[in-house]
């Protein structure tokens, strides 16, 4: 169970703090049309990290109390949880650390230029369609209806950001060598996404969870079609970063908990 | 619709017509820019029907419609308006006639 | 027909509210001050949404951040309707933006005073927007046809707006003292700039008469005013909270609320460029625009790339 949590909270995770990171264009976009399409993607994966935390919760709060203790290194969380009180997604998405944070580092990666975002758009988009395409599979029903309404959402951002990498890639000098450099800054940072942690082995071997090992093929083989496409290069090196997931992050989440857990953190307690 | 200034490094102007549910005519529902039929058709999407507005979406490039002259409308729309047979109440049919 | 006809036809119309639509003959004036109108009121959207966008990574829970994202998008999708009704009168959304840029174009000058706490998406909610559908609900039945769909399409998506504002400040105000006084440190700084939104009073404002002949208008500043002050008094006692002014009292024999007089000198500053946050705002709208260039000539040069291959391809075909 307390896998399963933790590896609910990874999903969470991810559509949190990349969704955060995509609603800081609303207002910015170099483009009124392209401005909304960002906010509605941005809007579809804060509903993915509500659905997930709102799952999480629910089995966090049905664990016997002394299962609960311990599980979060965050001092305020783990006070209301000695409390006995029950938790739920603002708690989770508010009061725990970084290092209680599990989603990979691509999603923590600044916004940078447009080809910057459309890269890391990119190269999510396509893992995120292939992931929950088998999320929908699983044998938690949460995950399972969540995953299945997020495909829906995921297969539009692919052919958004897939389009924009082949835009910009064959547009002007200008965009192709600022698109080249983008996917060649974020390639080191999508190794992790096929990276298996020890919890998501047995998901995956209790099928409830993704063996996302097993989509790199797939994945590869999309991402170099569009890149081709793109009149682009993937890089062949193969050094990755990772960490996210086992809680070690970038130097990006700190500031990002800092603006998101803001009001939560200076105004403890209080309903909003 | 007067021309619009022509700026080249502007995108082109689109309008666009939603179908808000199946058995309803597409209706125009505004203008946004593009630089193709397939962009305009997801902007459209993202702009037009946020609120689930519509069920299928027709775009057309502004400069492709043509539109009557209003200053001609006496010719164009008059005549069809002594032509009232077109309407289903011209015909005096016995009130026990149902399904019709 | 001649000009003089074609003027009466209009003026016509006009007495007979018949919406003007964009291919008829307008007259001049009429058309520069739609532009300067409609595009004003876009511009207010664009710029209004950075205020708000300050507060969307911070927002106090996940159901707040959605509330408030989906809201500064709506203005967005707000700013783009009104473009387009701008741009049936034959100005580009290219050359609105560069009247923005450059400050030849104004916008609501509310947007030119900084958001400081989280109560400050509350009051401009209930606030900014309850002014700003005053304006816009009576904008509904404006004489000129494709603006007046915008505002019918705007005051839709408005309603919930300024509902959301008004819960985020219902909310803090059954929470903490702490978040009552946040609250009410809120309506003290937002109340008089929501008063100034309707513009100069009524014996200031040289465009009214021909606005309202034209029937662009419908209510005058002053009457607007009014009617926004009566409804909003009962609202904020409803939040046990106060409005700022002493002079605010109902008057029996006008049926209506007195209240005191607006600073016109600080409106005029924060019109003419000095409020807190002129500089900051323009500044971000130009540094999208232009950090947005290279994006825009990429993806049309990629479409009439694809444009002269698809023309080769049929050539060879």
């Amino acid at each position: 169970m307390k896998n399963q949590i933790l590896y609910t909270l990874q999903l969470a995770d991810n559509a949190l703090i990349y969704g955060h990171r995509l609603s800081e264009w609303c207002g910015h976009g170099p483009v009124l049309e392209q401005d909304i399409a960002l906010t509605n993607i941005s809007l579809d994966f804060l509903g993915q990290a509500r659905g997930f935390y709102q799952h999480a919760a629910n089995l966090f709060n049905a664990l016997p109390q002394a299962d609960k203790q311990g599980m979060f290194l965050s001092v305020t969380l783990e006070e209301k949880i000695n409390k006995g009180e029950n938790i739920d997604e603002d708690d989770l998405a508010y009061l725990r650390d970084g290092w209680d944070f599990r989603n990979l580092l691509i999603t923590e990666q600044p916004n940078g230029d447009w080809a910057t975002t459309i890269a890391r758009a990119f190269y999510i988009d396509i893992f995120n369609h292939l992931y929950y395409t088998r999320l929908q599979k699983s044998s938690d029903l949460q995950l399972a209806a969540i995953a299945e309404k997020s495909l829906k959402e995921v297969t539009y951002h692919k052919r958004w950001s897939s389009e924009w990498v082949i835009r910009l890639g064959d547009g002007t000098e200008e965009s192709h060598a600022k698109m080249q450099t983008a996917l060649n800054d974020l390639w080191p940072f999508t190794g992790e996404m096929f990276r298996m942690t020890d919890i998501e082995k047995e998901m995956a071997s209790n099928k409830a969870g993704v063996d996302a090992a097993a989509l790199y093929n797939d994945w590869k083989q999309q991402v170099t079609t569009i890149a081709d496409e793109a009149t682009m290069q993937l890089p062949d090196s193969t050094w990755m970063q990772e960490g996210g997931k086992d809680g070690r992050h970038s130097e990006h989440l700190g500031y990002i908990l800092a603006e998101l857990q803001f009001i939560q953190r200076a105004y403890p307690g209080m309903e909003w | 619709m007067p021309e619009q200034n022509s700026n080249k490094n502007e995108w082109p102007l689109w309008e666009v017509f939603i179908r808000s549910k199946a058995g309803l005519d597409h209706k125009h529902a505004g203008s946004l820019h593009a630089i193709d039929a397939q962009m305009a058709i997801e902007n459209a999407r993202d702009v037009y029907t946020r609120r689930m507005e519509g069920v299928s979406i027709w775009v057309v490039e502004s400069k492709h419609v043509h539109a009557s002259d209003p200053d001609s409308s006496g010719a164009m729309f008059d005549p069809a308006s002594d032509k009232i047979y077109r309407h289903p109440t011209f015909y005096d049919l016995p009130d026990e006639l149902t399904h019709m | 027909m001649t000009v003089r006809d074609f003027q009466q036809a209009f003026d016509e119309k006009i007495d007979r509210e018949i919406a003007i639509e964009p291919r008829d003959w307008m007259p001049d004036n009429y058309r520069k001050t739609l532009i300067r109108q409609i595009s004003q009121h876009a511009h207010s959207e664009i710029v209004g949404m950075l205020p708000e966008g300050n507060w969307i990574t911070r927002a106090p829970s996940l159901r707040r951040k959605a509330v408030l994202l989906a809201k500064v998008q709506d203005e967005a999708g707000h700013g783009l309707y009104l473009y387009s009704a701008a741009e049936t009168l034959g100005i580009t959304r290219d050359e609105m933006y560069e009247q923005l840029h450059t400050g030849k174009a104004k916008y609501s000058s509310i947007f030119n005073y900084p958001t400081t706490s989280w109560a400050d998406m509350g009051a401009i909610g209930w606030l900014v927007d309850g002014a700003a559908i005053m304006n816009q609900v009576a904008l509904c039945r404006t004489s000129y046809g494709p603006y007046a769909r915008a505002m019918v399409r705007i005051c839709k998506e408005e309603s919930f707006h300024q509902r959301q504002g008004y819960e985020i400040l219902l909310q803090m105000s059954k929470g903490t003292e702490i978040q009552r006084k946040m609250v009410q440190e809120s309506i003290n700084r937002w109340w008089w700039p929501s008063l100034m939104m309707f513009g100069p009073s009524d014996d200031n404002s040289p465009n009214t008469e021909q606005s309202m002949r034209w029937r662009v208008k419908r209510f005058t500043n002053d009457e607007l005013r009014q009617r926004f002050v009566d409804v909003t008094v009962e609202q904020c006692n409803i939040l046990g909270m106060k409005l700022p002014d002493p002079a605010l009292k109902w008057n029996e024999e006008r049926g209506h609320y007195d209240f005191g007089e607006i600073n016109w000198e600080e409106f005029w500053n924060v019109v003419n460029g000095n409020g807190p946050c002129n500089k900051e705002r323009l500044d971000a709208r130009t540094k999208a625009w232009e950090d947005g260039q290279w994006v825009r000539d990429a993806a049309l040069a990629y479409s009439e790339k694809r444009k002269e291959r698809s023309k080769k391809e049929t050539k060879a075909a």
